[in-house]
């Protein structure tokens, strides 16, 4: 525990499996306070998973991962609930409850963590809405919102408890240009003005380079570099020229190898 | 003013199905708690075959009260019948209590003919003369063997 | 030819174990779940206010359709008991086959049946779709008990509900009965009215609440739980995975409730 005061986040040796199928392949992977890490990867790299760990909805196969002194994996509910009221997390759709307002959605763990009154948590929902250029929206139904709203308003309900600690899914996936370059201002404007944490787990480049103090990029399961934006930009793996530079993945194939993937469907 | 309203539909949901479960607990199931001093009275049969708890019984053709517990005497091997009667009914001595039934298939039921001795039975006393229940069965064996005794 | 049959056999085998092994921990995660859920009562506080939202949905919106339902089933179980009944010359009877019918069987199956059918289905389709849309992670990662604030509700008001629904069902139904049997046919409205009090015992209106109160538990817990567990339980996801659970949570809870009927039928009469 030594380097615990620098860092928030400290994940060691991480293997898990879903199913017989393994996904994470040792991971080793720390967050230093206050700084915005991006982690990046195609589909089925395991960020996703990686991401689901950290906020303990999966248990891994082995590892460990401690999040601010906490000892995520073995932790007893008490503990987990107590470390969780100080993380916030915005979901991919924004998972919003549909059956409730967005200010209903919003104040919702004001209203069950804290005592504050009715008039209070009030103010402080719309305080958030207006960061998150939602103000007036607040009694609209989920169903009623763009996909780029209910991203911000989940954003919303993530740092609604003013948590130290924010994970964010995909926030510019299926967003248009516009919207994403705004969620993307967002977060640098919550880590200034709040001095947050914030981890983002995402694919598209463009928003990864403006936002991130280092990036993470992960394949198959492995943590491929970690590094700020200008060693991830000249580094010298290929994968990772070829994620830059948008190329597809060339797999150099034996025509021997091909020809029986493609009859027997086996490898 | 929306929460009121909420509250509003449920508190009438909840007061109107328990109005009717109420209706079908008291008005159809007849539940009251008959006191220890309500009027009763005990019956022996030779049999009470058919009769439950619950049958009523009849004064006169008028519902007058309740049957409500029927055991074996394991000694005499009768069926021990205690009856409740409604409030004000007070029955003499040489009452009579036979088990009778509605219709061909209906319920069995208890009636009760009025004596008219001038002594009372006190709550808790014996109502010794009874008859029991007639089966259709015996009805109609006694009547196939009985015209079979006549032509002897 | 016999290799072939044999392998074919051993793979039908096969399934027909892992439907064995699929059936098991289906029901060991019902179990799980009603226990988890029901621990809530004493880990939390009471969740007042949400189970009146669903006391809403799941009694209050239900009402009309319960009243029509049991008055159609009272008329029409009193129109064929009048016909049956007239042939013995029991018309007398009639309040009270209609009443025993209603108070024992008819009213709590078809009232749950109902149940089933408006709030079940519906409720199973909600909860699938917020397993879908990573409403449940959300509420985990807000530290928000998803048993305490979603499910407990749920359940409790689907527990208070159906008894109360199924008294409306037989009241109702026995004013059908009552309009067919003695505005219609003509039957003394005193023969049906007293046969009625008169057959009826505390013991039949007690096993209909008895069974109604079983079978909300039931058909709560199974569209619950057949909705929270979508990502476990359904091949499929997304729509046709909800779509799946939906109708496997509407099909089983009713078999569970008919098979909970019988069970407190035989122990009851």
């Amino acid at each position: 525990m030594t380097s615990s005061n620098k860092n928030i986040i400290e994940v060691n040796n991480l293997v898990t499996h879903y199913g017989d199928r393994q996904i994470l392949n040792g991971i080793d992977f720390s967050v230093e306070k206050g700084e915005i890490r991006v982690i990046m990867g195609g589909s089925g790299s395991g960020k996703s998973t990686l991401l689901n760990h950290m906020l303990a909805l999966l248990t891994p196969t082995s590892g460990s991962i401690v999040i601010d002194n906490v000892d995520v994996v073995n932790a007893n509910r008490k503990t987990l609930l107590k470390l969780r009221q100080k993380m916030g997390v915005a979901f991919q759709g924004g998972a919003l409850f549909s059956s409730m307002t967005v200010g209903e959605n919003i104040k919702l763990p004001l209203q069950h963590h804290t005592k504050l009154d009715e008039h209070t948590i009030d103010i402080m929902t719309r305080l958030k809405l207006e960061l998150m250029n939602l103000a007036g929206f607040e009694d609209l139904m989920p169903s009623e919102l763009s996909g780029g709203m209910l991203k911000r308003a989940g954003l919303a309900r993530a740092v609604i408890m003013d948590p130290k600690l924010l994970f964010f899914d995909e926030p510019s996936a299926g967003l248009d240009p516009v919207t994403a370059v705004e969620l993307d201002e967002l977060i640098l404007k919550l880590r200034d003005a709040m001095n947050m944490t914030i981890i983002v787990v995402t694919h598209e480049l463009e928003s990864a380079f403006k936002i991130a103090d280092r990036i993470t990029v992960l394949f198959d399961g492995e943590i491929a570099i970690t590094g700020t934006v200008d060693e991830i930009k000249n580094s010298k793996d290929v994968r990772i020229q070829n994620m830059i530079n948008r190329r597809a993945r060339d797999e150099h194939l034996d025509a021997d190898e091909y020809i029986k993937r493609l009859t027997t469907g086996k490898n | 003013m929306k929460k009121m309203n909420v509250n509003f539909i449920v508190g009438l949901f909840m007061l109107f199905g328990m109005a009717t479960m109420a209706y079908l607990s008291v008005t159809i199931a007849g539940v009251s708690g008959y006191s220890d001093d309500s009027y009763q009275l005990v019956a022996k049969f030779d049999s009470s075959s058919g009769l439950k708890e619950g049958a009523f019984i009849e004064i006169a053709g008028v519902k007058a009260g309740k049957v409500i517990s029927i055991e074996l005497d394991k000694e005499s091997f009768e069926s021990v019948a205690v009856f409740v009667f409604d409030s004000g009914v007070i029955l003499a001595e040489d009452t009579i209590a036979s088990i009778r039934t509605s219709g061909i298939i209906g319920d069995k039921f208890v009636k009760i003919s009025p004596g008219a001795s001038d002594e009372l039975l006190k709550s808790g006393d014996e109502i010794i003369e009874t008859e029991s229940s007639i089966s259709i069965e015996e009805l109609v064996s006694k009547y196939i063997f009985s015209s079979d005794s006549d032509n002897e | 030819m016999l290799t072939v049959f044999m392998t074919k056999a051993k793979a039908k085998i096969e399934h027909l174990g892992d439907s064995g092994v699929d059936i098991v921990e289906s029901s060991g995660r019902l179990g799980v779940f009603l226990f988890n859920t029901l621990s809530r009562l004493w880990m939390y506080r009471f969740p007042l206010e949400e189970t009146i939202k669903q006391l809403l949905f799941i009694g209050a919106r239900t009402v009309p359709l319960i009243l029509i339902s049991g008055l159609f089933t009272g008329m029409v179980i009193a129109l064929q008991f009048y016909d049956t009944l007239i042939r013995f010359g029991s018309v007398d009877l009639l309040g009270a086959a209609v009443a025993m019918s209603l108070i024992r069987e008819l009213g709590p199956v078809m009232a749950a049946l109902m149940v089933i059918a408006r709030v079940g289905s519906a409720t199973c389709a909600e909860i699938g779709i917020m397993r879908n849309e990573q409403q449940f992670d959300a509420l985990d990662c807000m530290a928000i008990d998803s048993y305490h604030y979603v499910m407990l509700p749920r359940l409790l008001a689907a527990i208070v509900s159906v008894p109360l629904l199924t008294a409306m069902f037989d009241t109702f139904g026995i004013g059908g009965g009552y309009i067919v049997g003695v505005l219609i046919h003509g039957v003394s409205d005193g023969a049906f009215l007293v046969g009625m009090a008169d057959t009826i015992v505390w013991n039949d209106v007690w096993m209909g609440i008895v069974k109604s109160f079983l079978f909300g538990l039931v058909i709560m817990s199974v569209c619950l739980s057949k909705g929270f567990y979508l990502h476990i339980e359904q091949k499929q996801s997304g729509a046709v995975g909800v779509s799946q659970a939906t109708t496997q949570a509407v099909v089983l809870s009713a078999v569970l409730m008919l098979f909970v009927d019988y069970i407190v039928s035989s122990l009851m009469l």
